[in-house]
């Protein structure tokens, strides 16, 4: 186990969007967080239907468009050009954050500096140097049915993202409902990180050495299986 | 009722020293460029108006539109969700030097805020926020076994928007995403004015396609192919 290193079994970001990607649901509302994220619908599942909703005030976007064809006018939250698939519309920034709080979006996929075992996410600001921004991030934690956090199982330097309690401002308080980390697939449940699934080559002693709170397991333990070549 | 004005000059020369200005769009996406164009030409003509407390969600982008505002030295305070951005220097570089204010906001209770300040509603509650350094000082009620964190409403004392079809009553429709927070800060401010790039007579708007009814409107001004901000941005230029 000593020789154990992490970046041999590890999961691209891509495979992390990939395997995030084959729990979206057909007919389902959905709002990818800026970054990271917004990989995820590239991975989105053959013959599922599925609906984009971006804070700016738009339902139902598409691919980005061919350098040279944007409209700057027709963009996603993090300011990228996009198009628009049949059945789209527009809509005032107070009616977005509606679709968002009022429950209205089925998920929400953030990104995570830090996940505690109660669901508290921290997601936005390091420490308390430079200039802070918030965007929408505080809102979407708030109102979608399930919201889903993919990461990296441990930071640059080796430190665990899945801790006990968040040392970073928080985003939002007991919001998070399962991780997609770099390693495994979490749940958030009663307080508790539950592991679903585990990247095959890695023992659950290794993989609870480099968590910062408990892994419970609660009944079988999948393989996480990803595509080899993403 | 005829709310036009010929020129962005005329239509913000009333704006005075310390006034909270909210100015619409998202990123480049429905601002009114040459609105707040007119308001730092007119500042470096005159000296005024300064000590602006500015409502958008960013703080500027590169070398025009409020970064361009703030780098001239009009602002005194941004409320926004969004001041980091690629090309935010102007404001960075004032905030870092402590010489500008920031009120940060989550996204949704901007414009819920403004949203309500336009209903006249002055308070409501929202779980954005609760048990984050953001609601550090407001009050917190539970409901239904949540927490929500309480809100202040958010006026302005003038609205610069950007519509795409505006009628000589004030009626205004929107291009593409343009629309985001334009029809909330109409509402939101004692005096509103719109840069609309097609004006119209009454009736050249189908009522059905109005967006932004005309009584939250004041006065509006018609910039024919307006510039874009973001395209302004990348090919650098500078106001």
């Amino acid at each position: 186990m000593s020789d154990f290193n992490i970046s041999d079994v590890a999961l691209s970001n891509a495979q992390i969007a990939w395997r995030a990607a084959q729990d979206i649901e057909d007919g389902s509302y959905v709002n990818l967080g800026i970054g990271f994220p917004e990989m995820i619908a590239k991975f989105q599942p053959e013959g599922r239907d599925v609906t984009y909703h971006t804070e700016n005030g738009v339902l139902g976007f598409g691919k980005a468009p061919l350098e040279g064809e944007e409209d700057w006018d027709l963009i996603n939250a993090g300011k990228k050009a996009i198009t628009l698939n049949p059945g789209a519309s527009f809509f005032h920034h107070a009616d977005s954050f509606a679709m968002v709080r009022g429950g209205h979006l089925d998920l929400a996929v953030l990104g995570a500096y830090q996940i505690a075992q109660n669901g508290d996410l921290a997601n936005w600001r390091v420490g308390s140097k430079g200039v802070p921004a918030v965007g929408g991030a505080m809102d979407l934690v708030h109102g979608a049915k399930r919201v889903a956090v993919v990461t990296d199982h441990v930071t640059k330097d080796g430190k665990p993202k899945l801790v006990e309690a968040c040392t970073f401002p928080l985003t939002g308080v007991a919001c998070v409902t399962r991780v997609y980390t770099s390693l495994a697939v979490v749940d958030i449940e009663d307080g508790k990180f539950i592991l679903r699934e585990k990247v095959p080559g890695m023992t659950l002693a290794q993989l609870q050495a480099v968590t910062g709170a408990t892994l419970h397991v609660d009944g079988d333990v999948a393989d996480l299986n990803v595509p080899e070549d993403l | 009722m005829d709310k036009t004005i010929s020129t962005v000059a005329e239509a913000i020369a009333e704006i005075p020293d310390g006034a909270q200005v909210m100015i619409g769009g998202f990123g480049g996406s429905g601002a009114p460029i040459e609105l707040i164009h007119a308001l730092i030409d007119r500042f470096r003509e005159t000296g005024s108006p300064k000590n602006l407390t500015v409502i958008n969600n960013n703080a500027g982008n590169g070398g025009i539109g409020i970064a361009a505002m703030i780098k001239a030295g009009m602002v005194a305070k941004m409320i926004c969700s969004f001041p980091r951005s690629s090309n935010a220097e102007a404001f960075n570089e004032k905030y870092l030097a402590g010489e500008i204010e920031l009120e940060l906001v989550p996204q949704g209770t901007l414009a819920e805020r403004i949203r309500a300040a336009g209903a006249g509603i002055p308070a409501f509650y929202t779980p954005s926020s609760f048990g984050t350094e953001l609601a550090i000082g407001k009050p917190t009620e539970e409901f239904d076994g949540k927490m929500y964190v309480r809100e202040r409403c958010l006026k302005a004392d003038f609205a610069l928007i950007k519509g795409q079809m505006g009628d000589t009553v004030g009626n205004l429709t929107y291009r593409l995403a343009g629309r985001n927070f334009n029809p909330l800060m109409a509402m939101a401010a004692t005096k509103t004015i719109a840069q609309v790039s097609e004006l119209v007579a009454p009736g050249g708007i189908n009522p059905e396609q109005v967006i932004t009814p005309g009584l939250f409107v004041d006065v509006v001004v018609e910039v024919a192919h307006p510039q874009q901000e973001e395209v302004l941005v990348r090919t650098g230029v500078v106001h």
